[in-house]
């Protein structure tokens, strides 16, 4: 229905030609910016609603009472659902500490979180459907359950720079009561601040994206993120690495390319290292770990990662 | 009455600071604010998500940019 719109905007209203590839570029634009921002506004509203639910002190309680193993996995699934910058990635990992909660589960915490976040969430369900979706959730559990288990053997809890007391005795939440109407408020100015922060990344994506749609030949992606070529994955993973807040401007890019005959494995990979790893939250992480421990959980994390597209890419 | 907000130097952080300058200059109160980035005082309190907001001792809200007019409310209360 949209993309009939998109057409009759293009192609009458503008007068192009139709088989051309500037009209083709065009029209995909538009059709694929109006389309992301409006799908992107809805879900991160519905997530961030959702989320005003669970607090992060919450979650903190509930691990402090669990063992290591079950602790991995709650950690882990605990991060699709709290919200999480990198800036307060500190007093979090801080506070996991100070409540007992081992190392390796506060690792699964710390994978699971970024990774999860709804900018990324909602851009995957927007452009690639929910299975696609629900496959990098899955796989990116796997990744923080399987990362934290490791983590956490190694004995690692001398590197941690800042001494934290432990809290003594019971752990126990305050628990804020707040308006439904609140919330909705909340959710409402939540949204309308990230959207403020990413539409010009959105739209230099899509513009890109929309360039390589109409100009790149097929062949020549495929060369590159195809079958044939075996580093694909660890390639990707590792242009991914540095890149974070441009994670919204990236994903459209990555639907084109696949369109164009990337393979989904390292499509995921890619994703996953940028949203998972970056360079400012090292930077953060330096002032209370040490770099052997920051090398050790972004070695673990992208290995995870390269792990995981290139068992996607043999499954599919 | 002392007000302190709790945060490692992010933007909402230094937001958050700014509306409550502007509440207390709108309360007609004598208040000190004072911002706190040292991260063993914020982990004292027990917050866990920044920016957080202190009066006389007691955290009255986490991991929220609250506006003008809400932290009126919370320094009249």
């Amino acid at each position: 229905m949209w993309q009939e719109s998109v057409n009759t905007i293009v192609y009458e209203w503008l007068a192009l030609p139709q088989e051309n590839k500037l009209s083709d570029a065009l029209n995909f634009f538009i059709y694929d910016t109006v389309k992301i921002l409006f799908l992107l506004t809805t879900i991160i509203f519905a997530v961030t609603l959702l989320r005003s639910y669970f607090s992060t002190e919450k979650v903190r309680e509930y691990l402090s009472r669990r063992n290591e193993y079950t602790g991995n996995v709650l950690a882990a699934l605990f991060g699709i659902i709290t919200p999480f910058c990198s800036c307060s990635a500190i007093p979090l990992f801080l506070g996991f500490l100070q409540a007992r909660i081992p190392l390796g589960v506060t690792f699964s915490y710390l994978i699971s979180a970024p990774l999860n976040n709804e900018i990324a969430i909602a851009m995957l369900l927007t452009m690639f459907g929910w299975k696609v979706a629900a496959l990098y959730i899955g796989f990116g559990l796997m990744v923080a359950i399987i990362g934290g288990i490791i983590i956490g053997k190694m004995g690692l809890e001398k590197e941690i720079l800042i001494q934290v007391k432990p809290i003594e005795g019971e752990i126990k939440a305050d628990v804020q009561k707040i308006a439904f109407k609140t919330r909705l408020l909340d959710a409402k100015e939540y949204t309308t601040d990230i959207l403020y922060k990413i539409w010009l990344y959105v739209l230099i994506g899509v513009g890109v994206g929309a360039f390589i749609h109409g100009y790149v030949p097929t062949e020549f992606i495929t060369s590159i993120a195809g079958a044939d070529n075996i580093f694909a994955v660890p390639l990707a993973t590792l242009l991914g690495v540095p890149m974070y807040s441009n994670a919204a401007g990236v994903m459209p890019l990555i639907e084109v390319l696949t369109a164009k005959g990337m393979l989904m494995g390292t499509a995921l990979s890619f994703m996953m290292a940028i949203t998972a790893l970056s360079l400012p939250e090292a930077m953060i992480l330096k002032r209370i770990m040490s770099l052997k421990l920051i090398g050790i959980f972004f070695g673990t994390v992208t290995l995870g990662i390269m792990g995981v597209g290139y068992l996607f890419n043999a499954i599919l | 009455m002392k007000i302190e907000i709790l945060g490692t130097g992010c933007s909402k952080c230094k937001a958050l600071e700014e509306a409550a300058k502007q509440a207390v200059a709108q309360s007609g109160l004598f208040a000190q604010i004072e911002k706190v980035d040292d991260i063993q005082k914020i982990m004292d309190y027990g917050v866990m998500s920044t920016p957080g907001l202190v009066i006389d001792g007691k955290v009255v809200s986490t991991g929220k940019l609250l506006s003008v007019s809400e932290i009126l409310e919370l320094i009249k209360a």
